[in-house]
């Protein structure tokens, strides 16, 4: 294979001389590849007409592609070769051309043709390559100038490290504070907005952490985590549309149901080895969805459960008149701190937030403190060597079952949480995808690293939500994203690990250990 | 190394009897009708060839192997075990044999602190009143950590692993990994030590710091000690008693000795009489490192 | 019987297909170990190949029945290939030899990046295809019941047990075989002995991308309508299938595809539709508790 011909690069810094067959190779290989990939899927378009499918052709794309690909490949190269700063300054052209081009077509749009792409946003996303591609030379360009004038850069990005290791419990202290202070910031019309989000991406950061004590901390992996998520949403929806209870009697126990649902579906598949315990979560997770799709006279079927309780804040309705016999949140604070509060559904959204916010953290401080215990410990043990554990007396299925229970336990609190936050509860929310992306959060955040789980959760769900206007292509990016920083960093954003109990000095000997 | 080991007790039970053990994996016979005894307060060696069967008894000890026959039973101070009868884990947690593996088995990114406290997982596990005590902070988890932590600290330094302390086990050289999984197995306190080819991979002055760290074990903690091992100055030097095993069938059984001057255990390892030009060097080599 | 027999030649036809599927995720998973999330979707983009390939020779012209299909099923598998390859050389290469579940990600990413690839580029809707052949067999005709093998059943099948025919002599007898043998058993070694590694995986998931194309391009003739979801259903269907046979097993895997088939057809034939997927999970997960290492798989004995 041409492609891989390169990639044993010399020395970086030592002027190289350039293999330009090899070049050309590598670069006409990767434009062919690149057609090959293009022309039918992207070359030809169907559009669904009244008599079947007619066609299109989106050629020129297709050409565009297959050049861009052709550069590109050849600024690799040279990179890879040891001359980045021709790379750097033809793809910092490119780059700016085409930004200057978009932006001036945003005042004026004849300049159109001036694109390589009909679509905006996949100009937008064209930017890009070249402007990754500017910057990667540039980082190369630079450390070949620093190791020619002796200066290491390893040293730096070491100490750069230790630090981030040494102030990672203030960064944990520094979120808490800006979550908790978020709705008070002034962010004028679009502060609704931003709450929302938020709490969007609380709950995820709420279901990487309840996945996290599965996936990361006992290794099991879980691709069918959402049916928890789903059992609790259902649980709470059937107990209060049916029985009328209170949503605080209601989360309890839908962490309880999707508990022990996690120990009935854990029970038989939990000896089985991963990748086969992967295939049969996911199966679960498919089944439930079936199930909750078509048990209609139950779960309401594909159209779920509507008018789903709200929250009341410990009784007091967030309505703007109670109902008979209960007073509205308003009436509350306004006897309380003697004020007048009139209806406001602004309040609604802050309460919302706030109580994702205290769940995410309690269940935070819970795998914190567990970590500690000996059972945390034991799930991390089954997660490194199973053999050992059982050698060492640990009761393999026990510790798998508690992980797979109180996981599902928080993805019950969380389901709990979902329903009553949207009001309804239907099958859709519930598809694969979602476990996917739970699944991503925690391995792109480092397995087992608490706030890398929150970075990750922000990446994943916060920055696609900010984009919404880009909807078809939120996705794309989306998959494109986890692949790339996948390759980026293999061990998630942060995979660093502390141990959880360090060795106290000895009181019997004074001396420092060395 | 020529310690003076501790005279025979003829004992009326042994800690450890093995009864007719054998083990079939389809047709394959890798153990057959193997019997020995491997007495409280005396280091056991197995040895022999390649393929003869000795990490198979391991396993059947340990419960990673149900035996195809035989009659495994442990004299515990604590109470009488027939081993065959217990299944996997529980061999760890209630009769207490511990076992080191033949390819190191570490928590490796764990530390290599964290890897001693995982063997005390079952004491503390009820301190911490199944955890959930531990979560809220009742009862007397923190002590029992607290003494967890000593008992950890105490095999640290015996194994000289003290400053490697809050290191990932994984990051221990060759030599340290093997010392921390005999420190780990003996935080499970174990009333049987079963190790697997401890000294492979060590050089002369670690195998040598690993026979003081063996007769420590077995003088201070009265415990049996099984030993399987290739490395014949380790079996000669430390060992009370060896069982040889040739194709799963036991062909001797005795002092260090008599073990050197037997005829079956010469011929399973140096191969028949006619045969020998090379292995003559080799049986001058097991003569000099076994004196 | 009959309506036994219909439902019979239905249940091998769909067989067939998660079959060959199947041999895709098998074949990745005994070399490198891996779930290749993205199969799924590349029998997706089979299909799509497929379909605009028959609509551009529809346009051009070629309407000899036997010629139209020679060239897409060549095409289709041609294209589908180079997206199996890039999808190695892009997302998986780069990551051999981290921990397991880091691939597993990059795979789930790329399997919604091609949805959405797709979506984007063809829409959401359905695409219908008119059926290029028609007609078949009336195997039996009983109380006004008719059992019929269709021509596209038929050709299904005879595809399906030609290219297992070919695969299992590619495995068995080549010198291409030996090396994914050998990367299967011992990649390192394998190495030593100067097995290119990376030609060798990539190789395989050429193979296994060019059989899902055939796979999908069956689909599209058989059930004459696609959409950018298709390859998530049937992905997980032929994973399943593949699990079922005893991963790593070729055999194993078209064997677990014609059981899933059969066992969707006839509870949906005779029971509910609703269910189908339970019922093909659920033995699922009874094959793994009581026999982990699938129908054909090889016993592991633990080593310790």
């Amino acid at each position: 294979m041409a492609a891989n011909a390169t990639s044993t690069s010399p020395a970086i810094g030592v002027a190289a001389t350039l293999d330009w067959p090899e070049i050309l190779k590598t670069a006409v290989f990767a434009a062919a590849i690149t057609f090959l990939l293009a022309i039918s899927i992207v070359g030809v378009e169907t559009q669904s007409g009244p008599g079947g499918l007619t066609l299109s052709t989106r050629f020129p794309e297709v050409a565009i592609a297959v050049v861009g690909v052709f550069f590109g490949s050849m600024a690799l190269s040279l990179i890879r070769g040891g001359y980045p700063v021709p790379a750097m300054i033809g793809a910092g052209l490119v780059t700016g051309v085409l930004l200057v081009v978009l932006v001036l077509e945003a005042e004026n749009p004849s300049l159109k043709y001036l694109l390589p792409f009909q679509a905006v946003v996949i100009d937008w996303g064209a930017v890009i390559i070249p402007a990754i591609i500017c910057v990667r030379a540039a980082q190369v360009a630079w450390r070949a100038r620093r190791q020619a004038t002796g200066a290491g850069d390893t040293a730096i990005g070491i100490q750069i490290g230790g630090l981030a290791r040494r102030l990672m419990p203030w960064v944990g202290l520094i979120m808490v504070v800006v979550a908790i202070a978020l709705p008070w910031l002034p962010f004028g019309s679009s502060q609704r907005k931003i709450i929302d989000i938020c709490t969007l991406v609380l709950t995820y950061i709420m279901l990487g952490w309840g996945l996290n004590i599965v996936v990361g901390l006992a290794g099991l992996l879980d691709l069918g985590y959402v049916a928890f998520y789903a059992v609790g949403a259902y649980s709470y929806a059937m107990l209060g549309a049916n029985f009328g209870w209170s949503f605080w009697i209601c989360l309890p126990l839908a962490g309880i149901f999707a508990a022990s649902f996690g120990v009935l579906l854990g029970f038989p598949v939990l000896r089985l080895r991963g990748d086969y315990l992967a295939i049969v979560t996911l199966g679960f997770g498919e089944m439930v969805r079936i199930i909750l799709i078509n048990w209609w006279w139950v779960t309401g079927g594909p159209n779920g459960i509507n008018k789903v309780a709200r929250p009341s804040f410990f009784g007091f309705t967030f309505e703007r008149t109670a109902p008979e016999g209960h007073r509205t949140v308003y009436d509350l604070f306004s006897s309380v701190f003697g004020q007048e509060f009139t209806y406001n559904p602004y309040w609604r959204v802050v309460f919302l937030y706030y109580l994702i916010l205290a769940c995410a953290l309690v269940t935070n401080v819970f795998t914190l403190r567990v970590r500690r215990m000996p059972l945390g410990r034991a799930w991390e043990a089954l997660r490194e060597d199973e053999t050992a554990c059982r050698a060492l007396g640990i009761n393999p299925t026990n510790t798998k079952l508690t992980a797979f229970a109180v996981g599902a336990m928080f993805a019950g609190f969380a389901g709990s949480f979902f329903g009553a936050r949207q009001g309804f509860v239907s099958p859709e929310s519930f598809v694969f995808i979602e476990s996917a992306v739970i699944l991503a959060i925690v391995v792109l955040g480092g397995l087992g690293s608490q706030v890398g789980i929150v970075l990750a959760a922000i990446v994943l769900i916060g920055l696609p939500e900010l984009f919404r206007e880009l909807k078809d292509y939120r996705m794309l990016a989306f998959g494109m994203g986890m692949v790339l920083i996948m390759i980026w960093r293999p061990g998630g954003l942060l995979a660093h690990r502390d141990p959880t109990i360090r060795l106290p000095k000895d009181p019997a000997k004074p001396k420092s250990p060395a | 190394m020529s310690m003076a080991a501790p005279q025979p007790q003829t004992a009326v039970d042994p800690l450890l009897r093995v009864e007719h053990l054998s083990m079939r994996f389809g047709g394959l016979v890798a153990i057959d009708d193997v019997s020995f005894e491997a007495p409280q307060n005396q280091i056991t060696a197995i040895i022999g060839p390649n393929g003869a069967g000795k990490t198979t008894v391991f396993n059947c000890l340990t419960g990673f192997y149900k035996p195809t026959i035989g009659r495994l039973t442990l004299n515990a101070p604590h109470g009488r075990f027939l081993l065959e009868q217990i299944d996997g884990f529980r061999i760890a947690q209630r009769a207490r044999v511990a076992r080191t593996f033949q390819n190191i088995r570490l928590f490796a990114g764990m530390s290599v602190l964290e890897n001693l406290i995982v063997a005390q997982h079952n004491k503390l596990m009820r301190a911490s009143g199944m955890t959930l005590g531990g979560l809220f902070g009742f009862g007397g988890y923190r002590e029992a950590e607290r003494q967890a932590v000593e008992l950890a600290r105490d095999w640290l330094d015996r194994t000289a692993l003290t400053a490697h302390a809050d290191a990932p086990a994984g990051s221990l050289p060759y030599g340290g990994q093997r010392r921390l999984e005999i420190a780990r197995a003996m935080c499970i306190d174990p009333v049987l030590l079963c190790l697997d080819e401890p000294a492979a991979g060590l050089n002369a002055r670690e195998s040598h710091e690993l026979n003081e760290l063996l007769l420590r074990i077995r003088d201070e903690h009265k415990i049996g000690v099984l030993l399987i091992e290739h490395d014949m100055s380790v079996v000669m030097g430390i060992s009370d008693h060896i069982v040889v095993l040739d194709y799963g069938r036991k062909i001797a059984d005795g002092a260090p000795a008599a073990i050197r001057q037997d005829a079956n255990v010469i011929r399973a390892y140096l191969g028949e009489p006619e045969h020998e030009d090379l292995p003559s060097a080799v049986a001058a080599d097991i003569e000099k490192r076994g004196g | 019987m009959e309506y036994f027999l219909q439902q019979l030649i239905n249940g091998l036809t769909l067989g067939a297909v998660y079959g060959l599927i199947a041999i895709g995720y098998t074949m990745v998973y005994g070399i490198v170990g891996m779930i290749n999330f993205a199969h799924g979707d590349i029998y997706m983009i089979g299909a799509f190949n497929a379909l605009i390939c028959f609509l551009v020779l529809g346009v051009a012209g070629i309407t000899w029945v036997p010629l139209a299909l020679l060239i897409v099923l060549i095409v289709s598998v041609v294209l589908t290939s180079v997206y199996g390859w890039s999808v190695e050389r892009i997302a998986y290469r780069p990551l051999r030899g981290q921990s397991r579940l880091a691939p597993l990600i990059s795979a789930i990413g790329m399997s919604i990046f091609l949805q959405n690839y797709v979506l984007l580029l063809h829409g959401a809707r359905g695409k219908p295809l008119r059926a290029p052949i028609s007609g078949g067999f009336t195997l039996m005709e009983h109380d006004g019941f008719t059992v019929q093998l269709s021509f596209v059943q038929m050709g299904i099948i005879g595809i399906t047990v030609l290219l297992m025919l070919g695969f299992t002599y590619v495995i068995t007898q080549t010198k291409l075989g030996r090396q994914q043998r050998a990367c299967e058993q011992d990649m390192k070694m394998a190495s030593l002995l100067g097995v290119d590694i990376n030609r060798t995986i990539s190789v395989t998931f050429v193979l296994g991308a060019g059989l899902a194309a055939v796979a999908g391009m069956m689909v599209t003739m058989y059930y004459g309508v696609i959409d950018f979801y298709i390859g998530f259903v049937a992905g997980i269907k032929a994973f399943t299938a593949a699990v079922l046979g005893g991963i790593g097993s070729l055999p194993g895997a078209m064997l677990g595809g014609l059981l899933i088939g059969l066992i969707e057809v006839f509870w949906s034939g005779y029971f509910t539709v609703e269910y189908k997927d339970v019922a093909a999970f659920s033995v699922l997960v009874l094959v793994l508790i009581f026999r982990p290492t699938g129908l054909l798989g090889r016993p592991e004995v633990e080593k310790v």
